[in-house]
């Protein structure tokens, strides 16, 4: 296998596990936020982290791939981004920590301060990753200074501009979208009908702001000079998708609903990284000193290797993955025995 | 203080917060596998319980595992970054791998086992209980080849043009003896940190004869014989990695027994007072031939002293202090190798004790703090292999002042260094009130169920 392919195959497999990572993770984060809105008792809060609970840990398991894979397949991307986006990541692990153990031990312990802290945690750490790295991915794409040394320049107010923090609320409301969603596939009577009040009202904030996203694309990145590869109708289909969404939360369609906003994410991200490649990072301050994949990789030897292992384990980890949805493929009640575990 | 010093601490802090956890996530794994297989066998409920038990504690004490490993895998970017670019070729690999075949299988089947008990077939619970066990002493393997190749770089080149360090044999990095090695003595200790905390909570309840004593009882006996078979394991493999430094990291080995000149045969010290800058030695009472022995398997071959490995390494590196922290890998060591014996003589004594009623006896009330144990010599150990390598983070090539990240202040660290200590403090605080009040408060409320309706929520309206 040529030396070219392997960087190309590298990009879309850290590109899949991405999209994989916003697809899966996406409703764990907008459940997660809805958490304290929706679940007013008790139990109720049960059964909406029951709905993500045995698989959450999984999901995440795709960023931890994802990093891993670009340390090994991009190091020089890895350590640019790492250590450029340095406050900004250390926020993201703040929220990450503080919603995974939250989610672990809310229900350790039945001191009612205890839970409501720890699912206010919950809440939090959700929309605190999910802003995050909606930001972190808008200013990728918009690019970031980045000198003739692959150092980054700026700082985390760089990455606090309009676009950046659009990207972020967009991937928030989207989120939140897509975890009402699932919610609405995976609970019952008197919470799911709620979940479809709140939906409709979710569904308008993630139109505007998406809206809001999309044009700001177009002005603010590179997307009309086709550095990249022009990604088309994708956006454009990615919009319609979403606009699609409403058909069927009015018709309580929720398996359908939940595919809309998925396809929605995936569609986005494929925009993303479209418009990137062959860049893993732009220079904001000279499109020579922008990170791609020719020059950021590793050996042709490590890219082989990686690749025969990606090729083994990929399939297996896919498969025991979607086995385990799967298994809990039934929906939940609040009805306290079906809650405890 | 500089960037590197606060890298360097944040770094130490974080990785050993880590590996506060992970020895008895390692351990706990397999003695809940066995408990719940001895249930399926023997349709035994005490059995039953115990695995619900243990569970438990397992379950705390993972979650924070997972959630300091996050930071873990992202720190060699952040705070590393020229180190990154410069082992990336090597060492993202193993780090990927241990994602994709490790935390996967993990994360995944722990799903499983938590919410599946009654869903799924009781079969399939137990498989994943073992899966779940295998995974995590799977990431260790992976994680520890990755660390052994920054202690002994093997299959490798250095590129010419790039500088940077590139792969030539895969083979060669997953077969590194120095990663095999650390995984041999890293899995004994984590079993034995395991049953060590089994003994001292079961003791604790033995003591105070709850209605459960058949249940501890039986958990103190399977703790006691894994617990000295582990200690043993643990006990050999040091010595393994003994001579392993003894061929690789030559300077460690001296600094590890402050040992000035070179010496054959050598001794070793029990204990040694050195002069204010920690370097050089004042007084020493020390056994003839001892060091000689841990280094080669004989009691006269040659160990090099620290002043003629520094004189060696001025010449090959160029100018430098080429000498480790020697109080901190001197006492490291000591503290390991003491708590490490103390251990093996512990659980033989336990063993003993078991063909009596150990109900009866006076010392049983003690036994609880034998818990402490692991963990001083857990942490001892990381900060020793660690802190021995110094000046290098990849021992030979790479030197820890040009592999930190350029780019970060001293404002950045301060905030992130202040940031991990605020929440790791809360983190340990959480986890130890839970660990504590599900180990002293037995096995009914591990089996009681969670969901509290009653309870209402605080803030929000029914
Ligand atoms: C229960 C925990 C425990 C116990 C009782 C011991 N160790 Fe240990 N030791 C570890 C837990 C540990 C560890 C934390 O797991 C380390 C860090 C790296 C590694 O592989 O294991 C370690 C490292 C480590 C190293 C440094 C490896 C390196 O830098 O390359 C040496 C030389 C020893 N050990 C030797 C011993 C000896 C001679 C012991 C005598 C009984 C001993 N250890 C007991
Ligand atoms: C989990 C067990 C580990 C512990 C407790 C541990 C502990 C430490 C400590 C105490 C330091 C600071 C040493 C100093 O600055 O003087 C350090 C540094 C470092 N360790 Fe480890 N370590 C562990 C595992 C690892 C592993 C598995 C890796 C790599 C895969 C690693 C890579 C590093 C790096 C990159 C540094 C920073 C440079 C340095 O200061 O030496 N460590 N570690
Ligand atoms: C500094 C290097 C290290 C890195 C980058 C690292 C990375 C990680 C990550 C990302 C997790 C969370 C996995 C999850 O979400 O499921 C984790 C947890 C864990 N790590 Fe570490 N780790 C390091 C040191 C170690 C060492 C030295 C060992 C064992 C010898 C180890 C073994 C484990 C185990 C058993 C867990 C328990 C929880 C879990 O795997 O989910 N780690 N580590």
């Amino acid at each position: 296998m040529s030396y070219e392919f392997l960087q190309t195959l590298w990009f879309i497999l850290i590109a899949v596990l991405w999209i994989g990572f916003y697809f899966l993770e996406g409703f764990d984060f907008g459940v997660g936020m809805l958490l304290i809105f929706l679940g007013k008792k008790d139990s109720e809060r049960r059964a909406i982290i029951n709905a993500i609970g045995p698989t959450w840990d999984g999901n995440e398991v795709w960023l931890l791939t994802a990093g891993g894979a670009t340390f090994a397949a991009f190091p020089q991307w890895y350590a640019t981004m790492f250590s450029g986006f340095y406050l900004a990541l250390f926020l993201l692990l703040v929220g990450l920590i503080i919603r995974g153990i939250a989610l672990e031990y809310r229900s350790k312990d039945s001191n009612p301060k205890w839970r409501s802290l720890f699912d206010w945690m919950i809440a939090v750490g959700s929309f605190l990753s999910a802003l995050l790295l909606g930001t972190a991915f808008a200013n990728l794409a918009r690019g970031v200074p980045i000198d003739g040394r692959m150092m980054y320049t700026g700082n985390l107010f760089t990455l606090l501009n309009p676009y950046g923090l659009l990207g972020g609320l967009a991937t928030v409301a989207v989120f939140l979208l897509h975890g009402a969603n699932f919610l609405a596939l995976k609970l019952e009577g008197e919470l799911r009908e709620r979940v479809y009040n709140l939906s409709k009202r979710l569904y308008i904030g993630a139109v505007v702001i998406t809206t809001l996203l999309l044009i700001g694309t177009y002005f603010y990145t590179d997307i009309r000079t086709k550095l990249g590869v022009n990604p088309g109708v994708t956006p454009i289909a990615s919009y319609a998708v979403l606009l699609l969404t409403i058909i069927f939360i009015n018709r309580k369609m929720e398996g359908w609903a939940f595919v809309a906003t998925g396809l929605h994410i995936v569609l986005t991200q494929v925009t993303f990284f479209m418009l990137m490649f062959p860049r893993l990072m732009i220079s904001s301050l000279n499109p020579d000193w922008s990170l791609t994949i020719y020059n950021a990789s590793s050996s042709q030897y490590t890219l082989t290797v990686m690749s025969i292992i990606a090729l083994i384990f990929v399939p297996i980890v896919l498969a025991y993955q979607g086995w385990t949805y799967y298994m809990f493929r039934k929906r939940i009640s609040t009805k306290k025995d079906s809650l405890v575990y | 203080m500089d960037p590197i010093t606060l890298s360097r601490w944040q770094f130490g802090l974080t990785t050993v917060y880590h590996f506060l956890f992970v020895p008895l996530t390692l351990g706990l794994g397999w003695f809940v596998a066995f408990m719940q297989t001895r249930y399926y066998q023997t349709k035994d409920e005490t059995f039953r319980k115990m695995a619900k038990f243990w569970g438990k504690l397992f379950l705390i004490n993972f979650a924070i595992g997972v959630v300091t490993g996050i930071v873990q895998e992202f720190q060699f970017g952040m705070n590393w970054s020229e180190y990154s670019r410069f082992v990336g070729d090597i060492f993202g690999a193993p780090l990927a791998i241990e994602a994709l075949m490790a935390f996967f299988m993990e994360s995944t089947f722990l799903g499983i086992w938590i919410f599946g008990e009654g869903r799924v077939p009781e079969k399939v619970h137990l498989a994943s209980i073992w899966l779940v066990a295998i995974g995590s002493n799977l990431s260790a393997l992976w994680i520890l080849l990755a660390n052994g190749w920054m202690q002994h770089p093997v299959g490798y080149v250095i590129n010419a043009v790039t500088g940077r360090a590139q792969m030539v044999d895969f083979f060669a990095v997953i077969t590194n003896p120095k990663g095999w090695i650390f995984f041999w003595h890293t899995i004994s200790a984590g079993l034995a940190t395991a049953s060590f905390l089994i003994l001292g909570v079961s003791a604790y309840h033995l003591v105070r004869k709850t209605n459960y004593a058949d249940l501890f009882k039986r958990s103190f006996q399977i703790a006691a014989i894994v617990g000295l078979v582990s200690s043993v394991l643990v006990f050999l493999g040091g010595h393994t990695q003994g001579q392993y430094i003894y061929q690789t990291q030559p300077m460690k080995m001296a600094s590890i027994e402050a040992l000035w000149e070179t010496e054959k045969p050598a001794s070793f010290s029990i204990l040694t007072i050195g002069d204010l800058s920690g370097k050089k030695e004042v007084w020493s009472l020390r056994l003839p031939g001892f060091t000689s022995f841990l280094a080669c398997n004989n009691f006269n071959c040659e160990v090099r002293g620290v002043n003629d490995i520094q004189a060696e390494y001025e010449q090959k590196y160029g100018p430098g202090d080429y000498i480790p922290l020697m109080v901190v890998t001197y006492w490291t060591f000591r503290f390991m190798m003491l708590t490490g014996l103390l251990m093996i003589l512990l659980s033989a004594l336990f063993l003993l004790a078991l063909r009596g009623d150990i109900t009866k006896t006076k010392w049983m009330k003690w036994v609880p703090w034998v818990i402490v144990l692991p963990y001083i010599a857990n942490s001892s150990g990381w900060i020793l292999t660690e802190m021995g390598r110094q000046p290098w983070i990849v021992q030979g090539l790479l030197k820890v002042q040009d592999a930190v990240s350029p780019n970060l202040t001293t404002v950045d660290l301060l905030i992130s260094l202040i940031g991990y200590a605020v929440v790791y403090g809360a983190l340990a605080a959480a986890d130890f009130h839970l660990m504590k009040k599900y180990a002293l408060a037995g096995p009914d409320a591990a089996l009681r169920e969670s969901v509290d309706v009653e309870s209402v929520l605080i803030g929000a309206q029914d």
